[in-house]
């Protein structure tokens, strides 16, 4: 019997999160389980110019070291990828990353809409998107999207979150399919690792 | 928001193509995309307005152009990759030679050529040094001539110049006129602005050192094959390329003819013709 009724169709998981989202997601990727099968795609707001620091940051505790790809570089199966600094992030038919450096969006450069819309558009239902605490809008649409796609979607317990205008802001817009603590993010990322195995 | 298909798209660049001799055929899909949705909605048109409007009214190319090309940029933008180039390309191509040219291919707005000049004015080469500076929207060239920036912008460039360590004070180049930061004239002295296409574009010069950062992200990379080979063609022997820090070559054919003589930074330099 399974908490989340989850299978083995879904290609990959796309996280957002900004300001308060850097403590869970050390949690999520320090306990996710080994070998996971699916690339994980973060774009996280970050200082847009500081280049170096993040990615060794979140690395450090990280199951899988996290990189930050390169432009057209390929989607790998249990890849952990990060949205590098002052750069928007898609995600391109075929499967691979494009870079961009439009103008910013919410403020922000990488700007999680982007990461999550291009990704809801080349997974379709086969994605899994999560957003985390965060003091703006950003996210929200592309949770939209997501959902529209018929991807599951997930935001973190808004009580939960140091600032949690970005999980509210998503569960305003758009059907959530799961409202969770870290602690049930990690569960759910266990659960999900077993369809596969 | 409206949404557009791929059909869509093509069809779009299907026109551009027939008709104006711009190839966005090859652009990479989802940033594409992106500014396509912004221009139907600046211009509050559908897909089939636009398509009427670049049939029926040839003036409006270059409205779609200059929407459609980002023109994102900063001063100094990368200072580590400005201190490399002071210290260690420049110097490499004065080994070899006294007097050089570089191509600012994609200037934009022409923050970076503005860059470039202030460092080699700091280097007291300035005079040694013909640059070249290359986009495809008319309207933005005229920016990059104007060499004047909102002085809003200025905070973010005044802190990448002091990371850059540049020997002055950014304000030692500018005046302030109405609200911007305009900079000095004698900056531009040695270049020159032109209308050029990397994708259908010929190549028409050669060159020392190549700056073509945050570029060709927009292409895919059949195009980013194609447009290296032409930076490959217009580089002298042991001429230098430098891309933006998120880029790569090893998906291009060409890039064995290159080293990579910087990887933080992305420089490499030609080794083979």
């Amino acid at each position: 019997m399974t908490k989340f009724n989850l299978d083995n169709s879904y290609k990959a998981v796309v996280i957002g999160g900004s300001a308060g989202s850097f403590q869970g997601m050390i949690k999520i990727l320090s306990q996710l389980p080994k070998n996971f099968p699916l690339p994980i795609i973060m774009a996280l707001h970050r200082l847009k110019h500081v280049r170096h620091g993040f990615v060794e940051a979140l690395s450090l505790k990280s199951v899988v070291p996290v990189t930050e790809p390169f432009d057209k570089e390929p989607i790998k199966k249990g890849g952990i990828y990060l949205a590098p600094a002052n750069y928007h992030m898609s995600v391109e038919l075929g499967n691979y990353f494009a870079m961009s450096t439009e103008e910013m969006i919410n403020n922000s450069r990488p700007a999680i809409d982007i990461t999550l819309g291009t990704c809801a558009y080349v997974y379709k239902d086969k994605l899994i998107g999560i957003l985390l605490s965060g003091a703006n809008k950003d996210g929200a649409i592309g949770m939209k999207n997501i959902s529209d796609r018929g991807g599951l979607t997930i935001v973190q317990e808004p009580t939960e979150c140091m600032i949690d205008t970005m999980p509210k802001a998503a569960l305003a817009i758009t059907k959530i399919d799961h409202v969770l603590k870290v602690d049930q993010i990690v569960e759910f990322f266990k659960e999900l690792d077993k369809q596969y195995k | 928001m409206q949404d557009i298909d791929i059909a869509d798209l093509k069809r779009i660049t299907e026109v551009i193509f027939q008709k104006y001799r711009y190839d966005f055929r090859n652009y990479a899909m989802s940033s594409f995309k992106r500014r396509v949705l912004r221009i139907l909605e600046l211009k509050k048109l559908n897909v089939d307005g636009l398509i009427k409007k670049l049939n029926e009214n040839p003036g409006f190319i270059y409205e779609f152009l200059d929407e459609l090309t980002v023109n994102v940029t900063e001063m100094f933008r990368d200072p580590g990759f400005w201190r490399i180039l002071r210290e260690e390309i420049i110097p490499g191509i004065m080994l070899n030679h006294k007097q050089f040219k570089i191509w600012h291919a994609g200037c934009s707005s022409g923050e970076e050529v503005v860059s470039m000049a202030i460092l080699l004015k700091e280097m007291g080469i300035y005079q040694d040094v013909t640059l070249i500076a290359s986009d495809l929207d008319t309207n933005i060239i005229e920016r990059a001539k104007a060499a004047t920036y909102s002085l809003k912008s200025m905070e973010l460039n005044e802190k990448n110049y002091i990371r850059f360590q540049g020997t002055k004070s950014l304000k030692d180049y500018y005046k302030e006129e109405n609200g911007n930061a305009a900079f000095d004239k004698s900056l531009l002295a040695n270049v020159s602005f032109r209308k050029h296409d990397l994708v259908m574009g010929e190549v028409f010069n050669k060159f020392d050192l190549i700056l073509c950062r945050n570029v060709m992200i927009y292409f895919n990379q059949t195009l980013q094959n194609e447009v290296l080979k032409k930076f490959h063609e217009s580089l002298f022997r042991y001429g230098y390329l430098a891309i933006g820090s998120k880029e790569s070559l090893i998906w291009c054919d060409y890039a064995s003819r290159f080293i990579v003589v910087n990887n933080e930074e992305k420089v490499y330099k030609k080794i083979k013709d």
